[in-house]
C-alpha cells in the first residue's frame, strides 16, 4: 500500500507534560506528514492520550514546541486548534448525551456558520439558509457512514458502536484537515472494526485528511498506518514503517515484558 | 384516527426543520393561539384575566428564561428574581426619567439592562461549575436586592421603596382594562417564546446544549465556552427583565425590590423542574401548574378539611405538597409535564391500534 | 484597636456557627455527593421539635417543667425525629434518585427543603418560642474589667460545643469502622459497593449524623436568636463558608467559617456605614466569590484535572 504523503503538517519537538509531580509525557519527538495515517501505540497508560490532548490545545505541556505548518505554535486553547482544522474523537466517547445524532453532527459545522444568534432568534432567510445548507453537508457524512436510519435518535439510546460512528461523523462534519481519533475500535466486534477501518481509509483517500490513530488491535495499526510511533511510560520508545517498529527490540520488550 | 402523518412528506430541509412537521400540530397550535389570543380576552371574566392568566404568562416568560440558561446551557441558577427586579425597576426608571419614552422600547431597554447584570453575574460561571455557581447566583440575588433598596435613586425616593407602575400607553392607545393588558402581555409573550424557540433549536441552541453535556468536547470542537455561556446568561436574563417589567406593569402594578426574593427564585425553577428542563413549551405548562395549585388548594383544603384547621395549615400544606411535588417530579418524570405531554401525542398517533 | 480586636473576636466567634452549620452540608455531600439545601430546614425541625417536646413533655406526662430530665429526654427525642426524618429521607427521597446527576438531587433537597419547613409548622406551630441553654449572653468579666474587651460567654461556649462536636467527627471518621465505610462511599460509589460496604446503611447514618448536627446548631441558634422561621436561613450563612472551604473538606469548613464570620463582621463595621449598612446579606457571597475567581478549587480542595 502505498500513498503519497506530504509535507510535515505537525512537528512536535521535545514534548514534556506533567500533573503536579507526575509524569505523563517526558521529551517526546515527531512529526506527522500531510495525507498519512500516522498511528501511536503503546500500551495503558503511556501516554498516547495525553500525546493528542497536546496537539489539539487541551493540555499545555511544560517543556517543548509545538510546529503547526513550519510555524511555532504559542499556548493555545482547543477551539483554537478547531479553527485551524483540527478534530477528533475520544477514547471514552464524548457525544453530546441530551442531543440527537442529527443534532451531535449539526455542532461539527458550528466553526464554519456565520448567522448570530439575533438572526437565530428569527429563524428567517439567511439563517434558515444557512441551517439547510450545513443539513445537506451533515446528510452526506450521514450518508458515507451509513447511519441514515438513526438520524433522529438521542444519542444516549445507541448501542457502543453506533455512538462511535456518530462521534466520527461529528468530527468530519467540520471538514479537518487532521483528524485525530482515539480508540476508534475499541470494545468493537470484528465487523465494526472492518466497518470502521473501511471508514478511516475512505476519509484518508477522498478527501486527504491527515488522520492521527491511537489503536490497541495491533493487525489495525500495521494494516492502514503509514507510520508508527510508539510510546511507554511517557517515552518514544519506537518511531518508523510498520515492519520497522514491528522488529524493533524495545517495542517487543514493552510488550511483551523483558526478563530481568 | 385523526392525528395521523401519513402523507405528509417533507420534501426539504427548510420543512424538517420546522417547530411543528406534523399538519395536525400546525392547526392545533394556530387554535391555540387564537382561542388564548382572541377568544380568552373576549369571554374569560376579571378574575380570571388578572389573577389567572396574566401571571402564568409573565411567569412563563421568565421560566423560558431560567430554562435557557438552567435548561438549554446547563448552568444552574439561584437569582432568576434578582433578574426580574432588574427588569422591573429599569423599566420605571426608563419610562419615569425619560420624556416620552414608548412602553415597548422601554420594555427591551428593560430586557438589555438586565443582560447586562446578568452577564456581569456569569463571568464567575467561566471559572466555576455545578454547585459552586449555583452559590454563587445567590451572590447576584442578594446583592441586587439590597442595591435596589440601598440606593433609593431606584425607587425615585420613595419613601417605603415601593413604586407604582406608570400607565401603560402605545401609540396613543391606553392599556388600562385587564383584557388590553392580558393582550399585550400575550403578545410580548408570544413573539419572545417564539423567539427562544428558534434560538434553541438553531445553532445557538446547539451551542448551549453541547456546552451543557460535555463543555470539553464542546471546546474541541471549536465553542468558546464564554462567548457560549455568557451569551446563555445574557439572553436568560433578557427574558427575566422583560418578565419582570410585565410583572410590575401589566400584572401587579406596584412593586419593591423585596418582592422579587429568594422564594420567587425558587418557584421559577420549581416551574421549570415541573413544566420539563430544556422544553419551551414546559415552561407554560409549569407556569401554569405552579399559579393554579395554590389556588386549587386554597379551595380545596378547606372543602376537604373544613375551615377549622386555620390558614396556618393550609399555607403548611402547601408547602409539603409544592415540595413534595417537586420530588415526586424528579424520581417520576425528570422532563415534567413536557415530557408526559410528547408521550400523550405518541401515543395519539399509533391510537387505537398501538401495534 | 481594642475595638477592632472585639469586632475580630465577635466575628470569628460567629463564624463559628456558621461553621456548625456548614458541617452538616459537608457530612452529606462528602458520604453521597448530594448538596443538602435542606440542612437549614432540618436546622429549624430540630430546634423546634427540642422545644416542642419540652413544652409537651410537662403539660402532658407531668414531668417537671425545667428540670434536667426533662431536658435531656427532650434532646434525645428530638435526635430520634431527626433520625427517623434521615431514614424516611433516605428511602423515599435519595434511593430512588440514586444515579440521577448531582444537580437533581440538589433539586430534590430543595424540595425536601419545603417538606420539611411544612411538616414542622404543621406539628409545632409556627409561634417564636425561646430556647434556654442556661448561658447567659453577657461579656466575660475579667477580660472586659482588665482588657476591655467585650467577649459573650456564649458565644465561647457556642464556640467550645463546635469544636468538640468537629472532634468528635474526626474521631468518628478516622477511627471506627462504620468512618471508615464512609471514607470509602465518598471516594467511589460503586467501588465501596464492589466490596461488600452497604451503601444504604452508610447513608442513614450520615443522615443520622447530620441530623444531630442540626440538632445542636438548632439549640444554639435557636437559645440566641429564638426559635424560628428565621433558623433556616442558617443555610444561606453557611453557603458561602462551603463554596469558601469546599464542599468536601471538614477542616474548610471551620476554616470558611472562621474567615466569613471575622471578615463579615469587620465590613459591616467598617465598610457598612460607608454603603448604607446591611451588607451581611451579600458580602460573605461576594467574598466567597472573589476568592473563588482567583482559585478555583478552594481552600482546600484540589486541582481538578479533566480528562478525556
Amino acid at each position: 500500500m502505498v500513498r503519497q504523503s506530504g509535507d510535515v503538517i505537525v512537528d512536535l519537538r521535545n514534548i514534556s507534560l506533567r500533573f503536579g509531580g507526575v509524569k505523563a509525557l517526558t521529551d517526546i519527538s515527531f512529526d506527522v506528514r500531510e495525507h498519512e495515517i500516522r498511528s501511536i501505540i503503546g500500551p495503558n497508560g503511556a501516554g498516547k492520550s495525553s500525546m493528542l490532548n497536546v496537539i489539539n490545545g487541551v493540555y499545555h505541556p511544560q517543556e517543548g514546541q509545538i510546529h503547526f505548518r513550519g510555524q511555532l505554535r504559542r499556548r493555545m486553547e482547543p477551539h483554537h486548534a478547531a479553527e485551524q482544522g483540527i478534530a477528533r474523537t475520544f477514547q471514552n466517547i464524548a457525544l453530546f448525551k441530551g442531543m440527537t445524532v442529527l443534532d451531535n453532527i449539526m455542532t461539527g459545522r458550528a466553526l464554519k456558520m456565520r448567522c448570530n444568534f439575533l438572526q437565530h432568534a428569527f429563524y428567517w432567510g439567511a439563517a434558515q439558509r444557512e441551517e439547510s445548507a450545513h443539513r445537506l453537508k451533515v446528510e452526506e457524512i450521514i450518508e458515507f457512514l451509513e447511519i441514515q436510519s438513526i438520524r433522529k435518535t438521542p444519542v444516549g439510546r445507541l448501542p457502543y458502536g453506533l455512538q462511535k460512528r456518530v462521534e466520527l461523523a461529528r468530527a468530519l462534519a467540520a471538514e479537518p484537515h487532521i483528524l485525530l481519533l482515539d480508540e476508534p475500535m475499541a470494545g468493537m466486534n470484528v465487523e465494526e472494526k472492518q466497518d470502521m477501518c473501511r471508514f478511516i481509509l475512505d476519509v484518508n483517500d477522498h478527501y486527504g485528511t491527515t488522520i492521527v490513530l491511537i489503536e490497541h488491535d495491533m493487525g489495525v495499526v500495521m494494516d492502514i498506518s503509514d507510520r508508527v510511533v510508539v510510546l511507554d511510560y511517557g517515552r518514544k520508545i519506537g518511531d518508523g514503517l510498520p515492519d520497522e517498529v514491528k522488529g524493533n527490540p524495545e517495542v517487543i520488550a514493552a510488550y511483551l515484558g523483558t526478563a530481568h | 384516527m385523526l392525528y395521523r402523518e401519513a402523507g405528509q412528506f417533507r420534501t426539504s430541509y427548510a420543512e424538517d426543520g420546522r417547530i411543528f412537521p406534523i399538519r395536525q400540530d400546525r392547526v392545533g397550535f394556530a387554535l391555540l393561539v387564537l382561542v388564548f389570543g382572541v377568544a380568552v380576552p373576549l369571554l374569560a371574566n376579571e378574575y380570571w384575566l388578572k389573577a389567572i392568566l396574566t401571571p402564568v404568562l409573565i411567569f412563563s416568560l421568565a421560566a423560558i428564561g431560567l430554562n435557557i440558561l438552567t435548561g438549554y446551557a446547563g448552568q444552574l441558577s439561584l437569582g432568576s428574581a434578582a433578574f426580574m427586579a432588574v427588569g422591573a425597576f429599569a423599566a420605571y426608571n426608563f419610562i419615569l426619567r425619560v420624556d416620552g419614552m414608548p412602553f415597548l422600547l422601554a420594555l427591551a431597554l428593560a430586557g438589555l439592562a438586565a443582560a447586562l447584570v446578568g452577564v456581569l453575574f456569569g463571568l464567575p460561571s467561566l471559572r466555576i461549575k455545578g454547585f459552586y455557581l449555583a452559590v454563587a447566583t445567590l451572590a447576584a440575588q442578594f446583592f441586587i436586592v439590597w442595591v435596589l433598596v440601598k440606593f433609593p435613586w431606584f425607587s425615585n425616593h420613595s419613601s417605603s421603596g415601593v413604586v407604582t407602575a406608570q400607565e401603560v400607553s402605545i401609540l396613543g392607545y391606553r392599556f388600562a382594562s385587564p383584557e388590553a393588558k392580558y393582550v399585550l402581555t400575550f403578545a410580548v409573550v408570544a413573539v419572545l417564546a417564539l423567539a427562544a424557540k428558534n434560538l434553541v433549536r438553531s445553532a445557538t441552541g446547539r451551542a448551549w446544549m453541547a456546552v451543557r453535556d460535555m463543555d470539553v468536547a464542546a471546546q474541541v470542537i471549536g465553542f468558546r465556552l464564554m462567548r457560549t455561556k455568557l451569551l446563555a446568561f445574557a439572553v436568560s436574563s433578557f427574558y427575566c427583565g422583560v418578565a419582570g417589567a410585565l410583572y410590575a406593569y401589566t400584572y401587579i402594578g406596584t412593586v419593591e425590590p423585596e418582592g422579587f426574593n429568594l422564594d420567587l427564585s425558587f418557584k421559577i425553577l420549581f416551574m421549570i423542574i415541573i413544566g420539563g428542563v430544556g422544553s419551551i413549551m414546559g415552561a407554560f405548562l409549569g407556569a401554569a401548574f405552579i399559579v393554579l395549585l395554590p389556588i386549587l388548594l386554597d379551595n380545596l383544603v378547606p372543602a376537604l378539611f373544613g375551615d377549622a384547621l386555620g390558614a396556618g395549615f393550609a399555607s403548611n400544606l402547601q408547602l409539603i405538597i409544592f415540595g413534595g411535588l417537586i420530588i415526586f417530579f424528579l424520581i417520576v418524570e425528570p422532563h415534567g409535564l413536557a415530557r408526559l405531554w410528547q408521550i400523550a401525542k405518541e401515543k395519539l398517533r399509533l391510537w387505537p391500534f398501538p401495534h | 484597636m481594642q475595638f477592632f480586636i472585639e469586632v475580630l473576636i465577635g466575628g470569628l466567634l460567629s463564624g463559628v456557627m456558621y461553621a456548625l452549620v456548614a458541617l452538616g452540608f459537608v457530612l452529606i455531600y462528602k458520604a453521597s455527593g448530594v448538596f443538602n439545601f435542606a440542612q437549614g430546614a432540618m436546622v429549624f425541625f430540630a430546634a423546634l421539635s427540642f422545644v416542642g417536646f419540652q413544652e409537651v413533655l410537662p403539660a402532658r406526662f407531668g414531668m417537671e417543667a425545667g428540670s434536667a430530665a426533662v431536658f435531656w429526654l427532650s434532646f434525645l427525642l428530638a435526635f430520634a425525629t431527626m433520625v427517623v426524618l434521615g431514614i424516611a429521607t433516605e428511602r423515599i427521597v435519595l434511593r430512588p434518585l440514586v444515579n440521577q446527576p448531582p444537580i437533581t438531587l440538589f433539586m430534590a433537597t430543595i424540595g425536601l427543603t419545603y417538606v420539611v419547613e411544612g411538616l414542622a409548622q404543621m406539628t409545632w406551630g409556627a409561634n417564636v418560642r425561646g430556647l434556654e441553654l442556661g448561658i447567659m449572653d453577657e461579656p466575660i468579666a475579667w477580660l472586659m474589667d482588665d482588657y476591655g474587651i467585650g467577649v459573650s460567654k456564649f458565644d465561647l461556649f457556642a464556640a467550645g460545643v463546635a469544636a468538640s462536636l468537629v472532634a468528635l467527627l474526626a474521631l468518628l471518621f478516622q477511627y471506627t469502622k462504620v468512618g471508615r465505610a464512609l471514607r470509602a462511599v465518598a471516594d467511589d460509589h460503586q467501588a465501596a459497593l464492589s466490596i461488600g460496604i452497604p451503601l444504604q446503611t452508610i447513608w442513614r447514618v450520615v443522615w443520622a449524623v447530620a441530623g444531630f448536627v442540626a440538632l445542636v446548631a438548632g439549640m444554639i441558634w435557636g437559645a440566641r436568636n429564638g426559635v424560628q422561621f428565621a433558623l433556616t436561613f442558617t443555610a444561606l450563612k453557611a453557603l458561602p463558608v462551603l463554596i469558601l472551604g469546599g464542599f468536601t473538606s471538614v477542616p474548610g469548613a471551620i476554616v470558611g467559617g472562621l474567615i466569613i464570620g471575622a471578615s463579615e463582621k469587620l465590613a459591616e463595621v467598617y465598610v457598612g456605614p460607608l454603603v448604607g449598612g446591611g451588607i451581611e446579606g451579600w458580602f460573605p457571597y461576594m467574598l466567597a466569590l472573589a476568592f473563588l475567581l482567583v482559585r478555583p478549587e478552594g481552600l482546600f480542595g484540589e486541582r481538578h484535572i479533566d480528562r478525556v
